[in-house]
């Protein structure tokens, strides 16, 4: 009984020591910058990532995330060498702690707000005033108390004095392609998302596009974080999506480039 | 292929969190089963909160003593130019809290189960009360202890609130399991969640496995 058990015991040992090695082995990656970026930039950044790492053999990492939460992180030190945010105001937080360079801070891109519903729905909606249809039971926007996506439609939908009438019916998710998922997932019947997200999913259909004029400044600035320990290598991605082939990788996913000023 | 990056990276964590953990779980385990001092219900009660305490709590405290600009952290930095927070080191340190009280816990319990009789006796035969510990303490609770430390690896394997909390999902570094189905679903990418839940399924019938097969009580006893 004794030994029986002895034996298991090492096999556990050899087991544990298996894992402990293969720990060992896991790689540090060094070299490679680390972007932190809002959500609703995952797809274009991933294809403007490989297009940089196959003109420049430079790697690029991402971490996508709601901006605000991705702030957060940073201000606590996450190891981000550039940061992207889908609203000014989560920049300008970590601005005013000094914790990106202000120097390499600019507005990369535009976008604009639309409705969706299942692709193939029943849905009749077809204007912002149509979402307090009983129609729709549920509406996911991004958490219109910080992330950028939810700020935005909130902020549209109470200049359409709808916010009231619409306030008990959202739901809210961790970033904007969460709410874009409650859709397809069929939790929520609509959504207010970024054009750009609704053209990335064959799922949805747009309802209604909010006309740029109408909706509220979309920014999304960029900038290289004041702690990065690669600021070089940083500044030069950032001046790759800044550039004209990368900004028109940027237009083929749907995003608006800001005019020169 | 990035799946199974993620879930060796996962293991990996989880088996240097429980390693590390151990020692010192084992020891507290046979303080608070043979010996009183004074703080002791405190000290146990300390450290047995993060059993209680919502994983995102435990990790946003650790994330204020352990970031950049923690008083732990920071000596970090200042000492060794390294960061906590966020790195791999992250993931092993909220495993590690994390898994702490159910290694400690089942430590005490099976120090409580040895005979006292068994350690006097082996004192009356000259021994030292650190070759009473070697020689007839550990191996009598040997099966509490791996129990305990097959608890709280499983415990470390899944943990998810300490750990997005301290150490982010940030892909190809701190992304683990948990982190990695969670942020898959937020982003949408349906896709690349199938494998990971598949592989997590596979992870916990082994463990449940392997752990039924050796902690069976041993045959004829009791």
């Amino acid at each position: 009984m004794s030994t029986d058990f002895a034996r298991r015991s090492k096999g556990f040992r050899a087991f544990a020591l298996g894992l402990g090695l293969l720990s060992l082995a896991a790689p540090l990656r060094a070299g490679s910058i680390l972007v932190f970026a809002a959500a609703s930039m995952s797809d274009a950044l991933k294809s403007a990532g490989a297009a940089y790492e196959k003109r420049t053999g430079e790697t690029v990492e991402f971490s996508f995330a709601a901006s605000n939460l991705l702030a957060v992180q940073i201000s606590k030190g996450a190891p981000a060498d550039v940061f992207l945010s889908a609203d000014d105001k989560q920049m300008d937080l970590l601005a005013a702690q000094g914790l990106i360079n202000k120097a390499t801070r600019r507005e990369l891109l535009s976008n604009s707000l639309v409705a969706v519903g299942l692709a193939g729905g029943p849905l009749s909606v077809s204007s912002a005033a149509g979402l307090a249809s009983p129609e729709i039971a549920h509406l996911a926007l991004a958490d219109p108390r910080a992330v950028p996506a939810g700020v935005y439609a909130k902020k549209y939908l109470e200049a359409q004095g709808l916010w009231d009438a619409l306030a008990a019916k959202v739901l809210p998710t961790g970033n904007v392609r969460g709410a874009l998922e409650a859709v397809v997932s069929g939790n929520a019947d609509a959504a207010m998302v970024y054009k750009t997200d609704a053209l990335i999913s064959k799922k949805v259909r747009i309802l209604f596009e909010v006309p740029v004029k109408e909706g509220p400044r979309i920014d999304y600035p960029i900038a290289v974080v004041a702690a990065s320990a690669q600021p070089k290598e940083a500044g030069r991605f950032l001046d790759f999506l800044a550039s004209k082939p990368g900004l028109a990788l940027f237009k083929g996913y749907g995003f608006l480039v800001p005019a020169a000023p | 292929m990035d799946t199974l990056r993620i879930f060796v990276f996962t293991a990996s964590c989880a088996v240097v969190a429980v390693l590390l953990a151990l020692p010192a779980a084992t020891g507290l385990g046979w303080l608070l089963a043979r010996k009183n001092w004074p703080g002791k219900a405190l000290f146990e009660t300390m450290t047995t909160l993060p059993l209680v305490l919502p994983p995102v709590a435990t990790g946003l405290i650790l994330l204020d003593a352990l970031g950049r600009r923690g008083w732990i952290g920071a000596w970090v930095w200042s000492c060794f130019g390294a960061d906590i927070a966020f790195t791999e080191k992250a993931v092993v340190v909220a495993m590690g809290v994390m898994a702490f009280p159910l290694l400690a816990g089942s430590a005490r319990a099976a120090f409580e189960e040895v005979p006292r009789r068994q350690e006097d006796l082996a004192r009356t035969l000259g021994l030292s009360e650190a070759q009473v510990f070697r020689r007839v303490s550990l191996p009598l609770a040997r099966r509490g202890l791996l129990s305990g430390a097959l608890l709280g690896y499983a415990r470390a394997l899944g943990e998810f609130g300490a750990t997005i909390t301290l150490a982010g999902a940030i892909p190809g570094r701190t992304e683990t399991l948990a982190s990695a189905i969670y942020s898959r679903l937020q982003l949408g990418q349906d896709d690349s969640i199938l494998p990971l839940l598949l592989l997590s399924l596979a992870a916990a019938f082994c463990l449940v496995w392997v752990s039924q097969q050796w902690l069976r009580p041993p045959r004829g006893a009791r």
